[in-house]
């Protein structure tokens, strides 16, 4: 009861305070951005020990994922918001001469934000950069899965942030129902597809525009490449990328490996050094790896290696702590396809490799598959990556590195299909949160008498010159130089 | 059976599943054509018995519409089959298999189709004329204004401008991840779905379809029962002029609709209402299908006191009345103006609506009709609401048998009767009046957010207070539904309105997946990126931020998230 209370007493206040208008002047958007940078450098130790109770994330890898991503965003959205608020004029037809035409981006209202436990900080602020930039007034749901990085959130945001317009409200399900039933102008999700499913279709109810951010398999293509250096710093990004942010638990990680045959065994033992180099080689020793968020997961993590042809097939790790919920680092080559490690998404440290005759056969192996929310390609045959790009469709595609995408404002972060809709980062999480309303100013004159009835075909000839934009044809029919048959 | 013969014979089936539709049209018309779900029972029930011998009638007698009306009246009791879910599964796949083949990628073949659109509308206008006439008794001129040309020029448009709009767009990469290039690429969805309204029954069919092709896509059109003419026009000459591997029309009314909304679409846009919107969005959510909803909205229009009256009141009758007869989305649903200015703007309406219609405007060939007898009885409905009934200005005539109602003005409605609280979509124009000019604001914030909103005034102070104030799909300041002509404003609404938007270029990226592509090279890798971390790769990081050149240095060690 008391929930419904406060998600009711939370929703009437937001409302009260967008109607108050003072959410879209430039000021307001400017200090609550000044406000989240300021909290960031308030609390950076208790963000390191909320991530590292939640995840046991290290501090570097913290720095690195959650705060120093946000501060970026903040910053960067902080020297923009201004620019990205001015109407946008765009060219009128002479025809509508004289007239004016603008989009004028404005701010929806009363947004939710659905945050996710894998970097519960920056999945929560990143989004609420965004809606805060263009204006809007906020409820942020972190993840019950990520306990103290939510209770450090509903904590701190009010202190630092106007609390009459950003609100944090904590819990699981029952809470996110609740909210849902509310009428909202935007809804900004990050999660599961089945989760997003329930989200959309409450949605509906309100025609509530949606923006989904959601994961799927993401792939790793590894074409053969000429120099054997090269191999190796391949190698190296993938180990950094696909154990480094969150052990795997990332909706943008390599979820698997597609290489050809004879590349394999190289990349494995090149995956191996890495693997020792940067976390260690015992399960009870391991270093600079999160966890597994919890039990729940760390079972289903298990059950996916517990498939007798899936653990025949692994070529490293696979040992398991369940009371620190640690999995080590883990290679699997050719588990069956079929199995379930290769038909939902992983998200946890295990890194199946696929090994193909040729590796033009990868396009053909991901059209086959759901559209995933990043494609990763190590190539330097041009036509190959000119292939990737139109002949396979993801959220994005990133040649010779992986995941540093997130970091690139400029570029739009969003899915496509079962990896999701909509876009959000720098100017792109403006845009998510704005309404872009056209506005066309005109003058009372000239007045064109053919636009108005009784009709003749005078007024038909006009029409179709009009839109023909021939103004020499009109002009001549004006002047009675040109015949009127319509 | 049936994608087979929509192939073969797109047009036959079209006519026949047209003429199923045209006679269940009036017992499901809503606004925009859905039904409860016990309605919708009963009429699965009474397709299902129809149809089948309507395909085979029809295939067989074909082509005179007329003709193959009366067989299918004649023989409705022996049918037995509908276009149901797993028609539209198989055409899905179907049209799947075209888009696998990369077909509708190409460059040629979008400006192909394109081509032979524009073809189309050229050969085909009187047809098209006659069949809006008889589903509207829209007038020629209206309907090659708002369907024909203005489809196009938004072809013209597209054909010349598709090239540069296929082209990447290339970004700064960010210093963050140095060395790096980046570019967005447009790539088509895939498969799409548009169902269409009945009030602009071509424009509206075939607006979306224009940005769906321009964008690569293969499309599903289904357009409204409730304008069966147009509907199997459209059926026809799509199948004659279009690429029928890639596009298809499926007709027919609630079941039809039904068995394509259990698909799983890469895209669906739909024009209509609020209601059928939200049941759209419910079964798109199902397959976590993106979705653009152009729905409608109590479209209010201010009116100042400083105007030049004689071009405001003509503005507005030829956007309220020369629209479809009121039956537009944008079109003015009703006036706000100030107490002492309302009768004579009453005054100067009566007086252009009379030279532009005539003293009986019932028999005005320039007038469109009420769609369908169910409309008829809705709008009838609210003038005859106690509540307004005395407040009728001017007009209030109708004529039941040929579906017409004159341009009826109110003044003074109060805002709790129905006609106040519901979309109005025919020729009623209620007239409210505020004491001062600013309170319109407030008035038109405390509804449900329009499609549009429209103010004539002269003052600059109120242009930039209704601007900054009026929240609403688009805003146009003295005139009426022009801002939907101009293709570089994105045409959409918000909140009740809608989701989304399109025309020109927006058409093209609705229809368009922004694909983000980083390219990077394999040098210029820094040791702080990956572990063992260390505490002084924390302090290098955190030294690097807190300096001013922040993003240079970081540029300098390569430092990005990995």
């Amino acid at each position: 009861m008391e929930a419904v209370a406060e998600v009711g007493g939370s929703y009437a206040e937001l409302s009260q305070t967008f109607r108050s208008r003072r959410t879209r002047s430039v000021a307001w958007r400017k200090a609550q951005l000044q406000a989240i940078l300021k909290l960031l450098h308030d609390h950076e130790v208790q963000i390191f020990d909320a991530l590292h109770q939640d995840l046991r994330k290290h501090p570097v890898e913290s720095f690195r994922d959650e705060i120093g991503v946000v501060l970026k965003s903040a910053n960067y959205s902080l020297s923009c918001v201004e620019k990205w608020m001015a109407p946008k004029k765009v060219p009128i037809p002479l025809l509508f001469f004289p007239s004016k035409g603008e989009v004028f981006p404005e701010p929806f209202g009363l947004v939710l934000i659905f945050s996710s436990w894998n970097f519960p900080i920056s999945l929560s602020l990143e989004p609420l950069i965004g809606a805060i930039s263009a204006g809007n007034t906020v409820i942020l749901k972190p993840s019950d899965l990520a306990p103290a990085c939510s209770s450090f959130l509903a904590k701190t945001i009010p202190l630092y942030l106007d609390s009459n317009a950003v609100k944090v409200i904590e819990g699981g399900m029952d809470i996110a129902e609740k909210l849902l039933q509310q009428k909202w102008d935007k809804i900004f999700f990050t999660g599961s597809p089945q989760v997003g499913r329930i989200v959309m279709s409450a949605a509906a109810k309100h025609l509530t525009p949606v923006t989904l951010e959601l994961g799927g398999k993401c792939p790793t293509i590894l074409d053969s490449l000429p120099n054997p250096s090269d191999i190796k710093v391949a190698a190296k990004r993938i180990a950094g990328g696909k154990w480094g942010p969150c052990n795997g638990q990332a909706c943008i990680g390599i979820d698997y490996v597609l290489v050809e045959d004879r590349i394999a065994s190289a990349l494995i033992e090149s995956l191996k050094k890495n693997i020792n180099r940067f976390y260690g080689e015992n399960v009870n020793n391991l270093e600079n790896l999160s966890r597994i968020v919890n039990k729940q997961h760390f079972d289903r993590l298990r059950n996916l290696l517990d498939d007798p042809s899936v653990a025949a097939s692994i070529v490293h790790g696979g040992s398991l702590d369940e009371k620190n919920l640690m999995i080590e680092p883990t290679i699997l080559l050719n588990p069956p396809l079929d199995a379930e490690i290769m038909t939902e998404e992983i998200f946890g440290p295990l890194l199946p490799i696929i090994t193909l005759n040729n590796i033009q056969e990868s396009i053909e192996f991901l059209n086959s598959r759901p559209k995933p929310l990043a494609i990763y390609a190590f190539t330097k045959d041009e036509t190959f990556k000119k292939q990737i790009l139109t002949e396979t469709s993801s959220g994005s595609v990133i040649f010779n590195d992986v995941m540093v995408q997130f970091v690139c404002d400029t570029l739009p972060f969003g899915g496509v299909g079962q990896s999701g809709f909509g876009r959000y980062h720098g100017k792109y999480s403006f845009d998510t949160f704005s309404h872009e309303k056209a506005v066309l100013q005109r003058s009372f004159f000239p007045e064109l008498e053919p636009r108005y009835p009784p009709w003749n075909d005078f007024k038909m000839q006009f029409i179709r010159l009009a839109y023909r934009f021939d103004y020499f044809g009109l002009l001549l029919l004006l002047s009675g130089l040109k015949r009127t048959f319509a | 059976m049936l994608p087979t013969l929509f192939n073969e014979n797109k047009c036959r089936v079209g006519v026949g599943v047209g003429i199923q539709n045209q006679k269940f049209s009036i017992s499901i018309a809503g606004v925009g054509g859905s039904s409860t779900p016990v309605q919708k029972k009963a009429e699965e029930s009474n397709t299902t018995t129809l149809t089948p011998s309507l395909l085979s009638s029809s295939v067989a007698f074909l082509t005179l519409l007329e003709v193959v009306r009366t067989t299918a009246s004649i023989m409705g009791s022996e049918a037995q089959k509908v276009f149901d879910a797993k028609d539209a599964s198989s055409m899905l796949m179907e049209l799947r298999g075209t888009f696998e083949t990369g077909k509708t990628k190409s460059y040629e073949w979008r400006v192909s189709q394109l081509k032979s659109m524009l073809k189309m509308t050229e050969d085909c206008e009187k047809e098209i004329v006659d069949a809006l006439h008889s589903d509207l008794s829209k007038s020629e001129l209206e309907s090659f204004v708002y369907e024909i040309a203005m489809l196009r020029s938004s072809l013209t448009l597209t054909l010349k401008e598709l090239n540069r709009w296929m082209m990447s767009e290339k970004v700064k990469s960010t210093i963050t991840t140095f060395p790096s290039s980046a570019e967005i690429v447009s790539e088509p969805l895939g498969v799409v779905l548009v169902i269409s309204a009945w009030n602009y029954p071509f424009l509206l069919s075939l607006d979306p379809v224009v940005g769906a092709i321009a964008a690569g896509n293969a499309v599903v059109l289904k357009p409204s029962e409730i304008a069966p003419a147009t509907s199997s026009v459209l059926a026809k000459v799509l199948g004659e002029y279009m690429d029928s591997s890639a596009i298809k029309v499926v007709e027919g009314a609630v079941p039809e609709t039904s068995a394509l909304l259990e698909q799983k679409w890469d895209k669906i846009c739909y024009t209509g209402n609020g209601r059928v919107g939200r049941i759209i969005l419910a079964a798109a959510a199902k397959h976590l299908t993106p979705v653009l909803l152009e729905l409608g909205g109590k479209c209010p229009v201010v009116v100042d006191s400083d105007i030049n009256i004689k071009v405001t009141t003509r503005r507005i009758i030829v956007g309220k009345w020369g629209c479809n007869n009121g039956q537009a989305c944008i079109a003015p649903d009703h006036i706000i103006t100030t107490k002492d200015y309302a009768p004579k703007l009453v005054d100067a309406l009566k007086l252009e609506l009379e030279k532009f219609y005539g003293k009986d405007p019932l028999n005005s060939e320039d007038l469109s009709r009420v769609v369908n007898s169910n409309h008829f009885s809705r709008l009838t409905k609210l003038l005859d609401d106690d509540k307004v009934s005395g407040k009728i200005v001017h007009g209030g005539q109708r004529d039941k048998t040929n579906l017409r109602i004159a341009p009826t003005i109110l003044l003074d409605v109060p805002e709790d009767s129905r006609i106040m609280s519901e979309e109005i979509f025919g020729p009623l124009l209620p007239i409210l009046t505020v004491d001062k000019i600013e309170d319109s604001f407030h008035m038109i914030n405390s509804k449900e957010k329009p499609l549009a909103a429209y103010l004539f005034t002269n003052k600059k102070k109120l242009k930039e207070q209704f601007v900054r104030n009026v929240c609403a799909g688009g805003l146009l300041i003295n005139d009426i539904a022009l801002h939907l002509a101009v293709p570089t404003l994105p045409f959409g609404g918000v909140g009740e309105s809608g989701m989304g938007s399109y025309h020109g270029k927006f058409s093209f990226d609705a229809f368009s997946h922004k694909k983000a592509v980083l390219y990077r090279s394999f040098a210029g890798d820094a040791p702080a990126r990956y572990p063992p971390y260390s505490p002084g790769k924390l302090r290098l990081l955190k030294a690097l931020l807190s300096g001013s050149i922040f993003g240079i240095i970081r540029a300098l060690l390569g430092w990005s998230k990995a």
